[in-house]
């Protein structure tokens, strides 16, 4: 077990640039065992990149990253150092990524989606990993599913079958990436309903979100990403409901609008 | 000439176009894959190799090609050329021709899967010969398939190119038949069996194709 006060990711002072545009500008992210954080911000201001850096999509130009006690990339001379392929592997055990797109396979059943890279990524039993995906498919509302492929299912059940896809991996932590953006209204419910009841059971989360009054409703903590740092952080109630920083409110503002 | 005796010559032609057809595809399907993994390379002077050599295939005459390669070995090594090397020069001609325009497909199929399907590999752990092997490649197969249907019925008919060098595939039977019996009649037949060929080509990859409809994107 993991000491309940030391954070599952740490980073720290992270730079990122496309060529001459800087995406990153010294941002800096812990997050607490059983913590739910949400990013929000305007579109450009970094947060998915950040996202993507998190999850080793991407590598940042400076800045450190660790996974517990785990140092993924540290800084040297003001140039971020990755750990060699076998910390990258370790890394990409502890957390799961869900994407906007949901980017299921969709050659894959669903059952298949699930368990395939518990069985041949991590060499679990099959068995044994196809009970536990059939146990997230019924926490997802989708028991009877297991053999259709994700072109038969709705955006919702898509995405909540990827949701499953990385709890099947037992993530420490588990990354949301603008999740709802690519569902309407109703289907966006049901989608914040799966991930609410994760957070009820203490999972650790971070999710780039636009819809606030869910972020405001589940998260325990909300940073407030624009032109690449941190604006405002702080509990989800008081960002949400009183920002400290001008440019805060005017997000808010316009989202409300 | 009785028919069945006409037919029977254009049988043991057919034969021979058949394994000039089935030779080629077993290499070339399999060249095309590292040829279209050179092209993508990102070590420039294999992928420029790639290109160079795509661009040849592309770029002359199948015929051409065939012939190159069968006076290679005498113009530039001063080897005797044997009964044999008319065949031997057919089939590499054929499947290192083949092969580029495979190649070429094999890359259109493989850019063309979303890069979400790479990433999403990746978080989960997926090594990159797993995510080749079992994310990126049966979708590819399934995307290239009428393109390489395509390219395979053009092969069945392209092998009647090999009666330029003078191996005795169907249509060079068909030719010396036609030219005996003084009429056209031997090449209607050589047409009816290259259209029948074709007719299970198609049946046989609409079959895969079918098998394969299970999912779209």
């Amino acid at each position: 077990m993991t000491d309940s006060n030391k954070p599952l990711v740490t980073i720290e002072n992270v730079y990122k640039s496309y060529g001459s545009n800087q995406v990153l500008h010294g941002v800096s992210l812990s997050v607490s065992p059983g913590e739910v954080v949400a990013v929000i911000g305007p579109s450009g201001g970094g947060k998915s990149t950040l996202l993507r850096c998190a999850t080793l999509l991407e590598r940042f130009d400076s800045g450190t990253l660790a996974y517990g006690d785990l140092d993924v990339a540290v800084d040297r001379d003001g140039t971020a150092v990755y750990g060699s392929k076998d910390v990258i592997a370790q890394a990409k055990l502890r957390f799961g990524l869900v994407f906007q797109n949901y980017n299921l396979f969709p050659h894959y059943t669903v059952l298949k989606n699930i368990t395939d890279a518990p069985i041949s990524v991590q060499k679990r039993n099959r068995d044994e990993v196809e009970q536990q995906a059939r146990q997230l498919l019924s926490r997802m509302g989708l028991e009877g599913n297991e053999g259709k492929v994700p072109c038969e299912l709705s955006g919702g059940q898509q995405q909540r079958v990827s949701i499953a896809r990385a709890l099947c991996m037992n993530p420490d932590i588990l990354y949301f990436d603008e999740p709802t953006s690519a569902l309407d209204p109703e289907l966006t419910q049901e989608v914040l309903r799966v991930i609410r009841s994760l957070a009820e059971s203490h999972m650790t989360m971070v999710i780039v979100t636009h819809e606030m009054t869910f972020a405001r409703d589940v998260a325990d903590r909300i940073v407030f990403l624009d032109g690449g740092s941190i604006v405002e952080e702080g509990p989800a109630d008081q960002v949400i409901n009183n920002p400290t920083q001008q440019r805060t409110r005017e997000f808010l503002l316009r989202y409300e609008g | 000439m009785a028919f069945d005796t006409m037919m029977g010559m254009l049988g043991n032609g057919f034969v021979v176009t058949i394994e000039l057809f089935l030779i080629t595809l077993l290499g070339s399907l399999p060249l095309g894959v590292f040829v279209a993994l050179g092209r993508m390379s990102s070590f420039l002077p294999l992928q420029w190799i790639m290109r160079f050599y795509i661009s040849i295939m592309r770029g002359t005459p199948l015929m051409l090609q065939m012939f190159a390669i069968y006076f290679a070995p005498y113009y530039v090594f001063g080897i005797d050329l044997t009964p044999d090397s008319k065949w031997n020069a057919t089939i590499v001609a054929f499947i290192i021709n083949y092969a580029a325009y495979f190649a070429e497909i094999y890359r259109s199929g493989i850019q063309s899967i979303p890069r979400g399907q790479y990433e999403a590999a990746d978080v989960l752990g997926y090594s990159k010969t797993q995510t080749f092997m079992k994310i990126v490649l049966p979708q590819v197969i399934k995307r290239i398939l009428p393109a390489m249907g395509n390219e395979i019925i053009t092969l069945v008919k392209d092998t009647s190119l090999a009666f330029a060098i003078g191996v005795a595939e169907m249509f060079s039977t068909a030719k010396a038949l036609a030219a005996r019996e003084a009429n056209m009649f031997p090449y209607l037949l050589a047409g009816l069996f290259y259209w029948l060929f074709n007719m299970v080509v198609e049946v046989v990859l609409n079959r895969v194709e079918k098998k394969l409809d299970y999912y779209h994107d």
